[in-house]
């Protein structure tokens, strides 16, 4: 019987094709990525059926997270800078120039003025530390009381930025009691309207909101 | 391709004294390259967020120590629901604002539901009032009104939820008010007739 001779081939193959669908990938990836900023807790947000995307900027943040800690922070970096010099003039707290900028080019804040020195102090990643064991941004319910420091910060902030968007951020096992101190500290402020973060969720069918939505498609 | 074409195929003929440069293959190993490319997209891939976060507007009623009692907007007993929010996700809601001491409001329990949960009854009192305008024992500004009071230990969830419940069943009017000692009475007391600890 003649052997079949079986004609060996190269094992080279060409790579072109393949790079050239990583790369066309990665480029996307690249250029959709937006980096999450540095977020001190975790926050696990209900979800809703409201469409509103978040804004891009001018966004005031005010975190609460499970445990009922309050966070503040604003997005963009000169008013942070600007909200840190009003608030060190407001409330006097000495602040040395390079703390200022430490405050300006990092993120959320989440502790009481008195501790708020040596927070700024301390190097970025004893900072991340210090906010894991942070007690909060202090709130209350009145807004005129001098332990309610987040009126404080919010009436630095609109002060600096009129055009802010106040946004809360709380996750979904915080308690009322929380969140009202909150909300009552806006009221104080006669601040009215805001949002409320929230992730995505279907609407039910057969729902008024379900008819509406399918009326506006058929509409369009 | 990744190689080229080196060969000259022209009529270019080198003179027989000239010595011809030895070939190189000009076939590069494109393997370390597809690597770091995959790699650079896992990387993006996992940190990337593509789902933007979404809000809810929400309007709180006006509020002003300023305004005359008389002058403040009041809500109608007969549109009005009240909605609890309690602790474990429990929703007591009664009819009306619960502001007649000598006729307590039946407290009724319910969950957040797709079916038989707090829904059906906001769709109950929205037709209940469309029925009153019909009839005639409202005019047609009167809208249903729902009172979302949320107790101490109810949690955020409790109160999103309702406010989606809101927008869901297309409520125009509704208020987030602060529970008061009256109706914590209504849910201690409806919790002691249901042995719910």
């Amino acid at each position: 019987m003649p052997k079949v001779k079986l004609p060996r081939k190269s094992t080279n193959i060409d790579m072109t094709a393949m790079c050239d669908v990583a790369f066309l990938l990665l480029t996307f990836f690249m250029l959709a990525t937006k980096f999450k900023p540095d977020e001190p807790v975790v926050v696990k947000t209900p979800s809703s059926i409201s469409e509103i995307p978040l804004p891009d900027n001018d966004i005031m943040m005010i975190t609460v997270d499970p445990k009922g800690r309050v966070f503040f922070s604003i997005d963009n970096k000169n008013m942070r800078k600007s909200l840190i010099e009003n608030i060190d003039e407001y409330k006097k707290l000495g602040l040395s120039e390079q703390e200022k900028n430490m405050f300006a080019i990092g993120s959320s804040i989440g502790v009481p003025f008195g501790q708020l020195k040596s927070f700024l102090a301390a190097p970025p990643d004893q900072q991340k530390q210090f906010e894991q064991s942070a007690p909060g941004v202090p709130t209350d319910t009145t807004v005129n009381s001098d332990a309610n420091e987040l009126a404080a910060w919010i009436r630095s902030a609109r002060n600096t930025n009129p055009k802010l968007r106040i946004v809360i951020k709380a996750d979904e096992s915080a308690t009322y009691p929380e969140v009202k101190k909150v909300i009552h500290t806006l009221e104080g402020w006669k601040i009215f309207k805001f949002n409320l973060l929230t992730n995505l969720k279907a609407v039910p069918p057969g729902t008024a909101a379900y008819e509406l939505q399918q009326g506006g498609k058929k509409e369009s | 391709m990744a190689e080229m074409d080196t060969s000259s195929s022209g009529g270019h003929k080198k003179g027989p004294g000239v010595k011809k440069g030895k070939k190189l293959s000009t076939r590069v190993d494109l393997t370390p390259m597809v690597d770091l490319g995959f790699l650079l997209i896992t990387f993006f891939m996992y940190t990337t967020t593509m789902a933007k976060p979404k809000t809810m507007e929400i309007n709180m009623p006006y509020k002003d120590e300023n305004i005359p009692p008389d002058k403040q907007s009041k809500v109608k007993e007969s549109t009005a629901m009240t909605i609890l929010l309690s602790k474990d996700h429990r929703v007591y809601y009664y009819e009306g604002i619960g502001s007649d001491p000598t006729n307590p409001p039946q407290l009724q329990v319910t969950y957040f539901k797709n079916k038989g949960g707090i829904r059906d009854a906001i769709i109950n009192k929205k037709k209940k009032v469309e029925d009153m305008q019909r009839q005639g024992a409202l005019t047609a500004t009167d809208k249903a009104t729902f009172l979302i009071k949320p107790d101490d230990n109810s949690t955020y969830d409790d109160l999103v939820n309702i406010l989606d419940e809101m927008s869901i069943n297309d409520v125009k009017v509704y208020a987030i008010v602060d529970i008061t000692p009256v109706d914590k009475e209504f849910i201690m007391k409806t919790e002691q007739a249901n042995g719910i600890q």
